[in-house]
């Protein structure tokens, strides 16, 4: 358990720095790919791909986070959805699907002006929850909305 | 993977809204071929990283959950027009590509 904690905060520092330099234009994307949070994409839990984004398991439920995405997805390899949080600080976005077998879909890590509105689109085994997970000020905010996917597409 | 970005960015007032368009198969490793039944290789973009005026305002680990032909929409603020706006992808093969465009 310790270990492991060394080894991430190991990884945390290695990437920040690897974020500067990469700032100041000193590195291509691809020389960053060792920063991939392999760990954390391969989890099979929201929990614990949290650890491995943030190293963290705790989250707090926010109302100023808005996720939208449809009620019902006729297809659930293209789904749309839009994290638009309402908090000051935004450090991170990350986005979730719970029922998923590898629930982490993605990590956006934001500069301080830009806003806290990220779109994508993502793909969903079976309906599930959408969770959002925004990191401010050192805290982690969660928003979550259900989307039911449909196969075959009778919309029911 | 030449010319496979389409980006957009618009302005209204100092905030800078960014549309991309990226031509990728996102494959998960996990479908199969139906004629062969050999499983797909995965393929993926796993880093996207967004600059304006050669500055970051994103930088994003993905994972193969993003949909196939990936779009992506992100806002700033701080920007004007004729500045400088690019994007680049690199995917789990090394395969990338980047594209700029000005805010217009």
């Amino acid at each position: 358990m310790n270990t492991k904690r060394r080894i991430f905060l190991k990884g945390t520092l290695a990437s920040s720095a690897v974020a500067v330099a990469v700032g100041a234009g000193l590195l291509s994307p691809r020389q960053v790919l060792a920063a991939w949070p392999k760990e954390a994409f391969e989890a099979k839990d929201i929990a614990a791909s949290l650890k491995g984004v943030y190293n963290a398991d705790m989250t707090t439920p926010s109302n100023d986070i808005e996720i939208k995405a449809p009620d019902i997805a006729e297809n659930g390899a293209v789904v749309p959805v839009t994290v638009n949080a309402n908090i000051k600080g935004i450090e991170s976005i990350s986005l979730f699907v719970e029922q998923n077998g590898t629930p982490l879909t993605a990590v956006f890590n934001l500069a301080p002006n830009a806003l806290g509105t990220v779109s994508t689109r993502v793909k969903m085994g079976k309906t599930s929850n959408v969770v959002a997970v925004v990191k401010a000020g050192g805290t982690l905010y969660a928003g979550r909305k259900e989307v039911k996917v449909t196969i075959g597409g009778c919309g029911g | 993977m030449a010319d496979s970005i389409k980006i957009r960015a618009t302005l209204k007032g100092d905030v800078c809204t960014v549309k991309a368009l990226i031509k990728h198969p996102m494959e998960t490793g996990q479908r199969k071929d139906k004629k062969t039944g050999q499983v797909i290789p995965a393929h993926f973009i796993q880093e996207v990283v967004c600059t304006h005026n050669g500055k970051n305002v994103l930088t994003s680990a993905w994972g193969a959950a993003i949909s196939a032909n990936p779009y992506l929409s992100i806002e700033f603020s701080g920007a004007k027009k004729g500045d400088k706006v690019a994007l680049a992808w690199v995917d789990n093969k090394g395969e990338k590509d980047s594209a700029e465009t000005d805010i217009g």
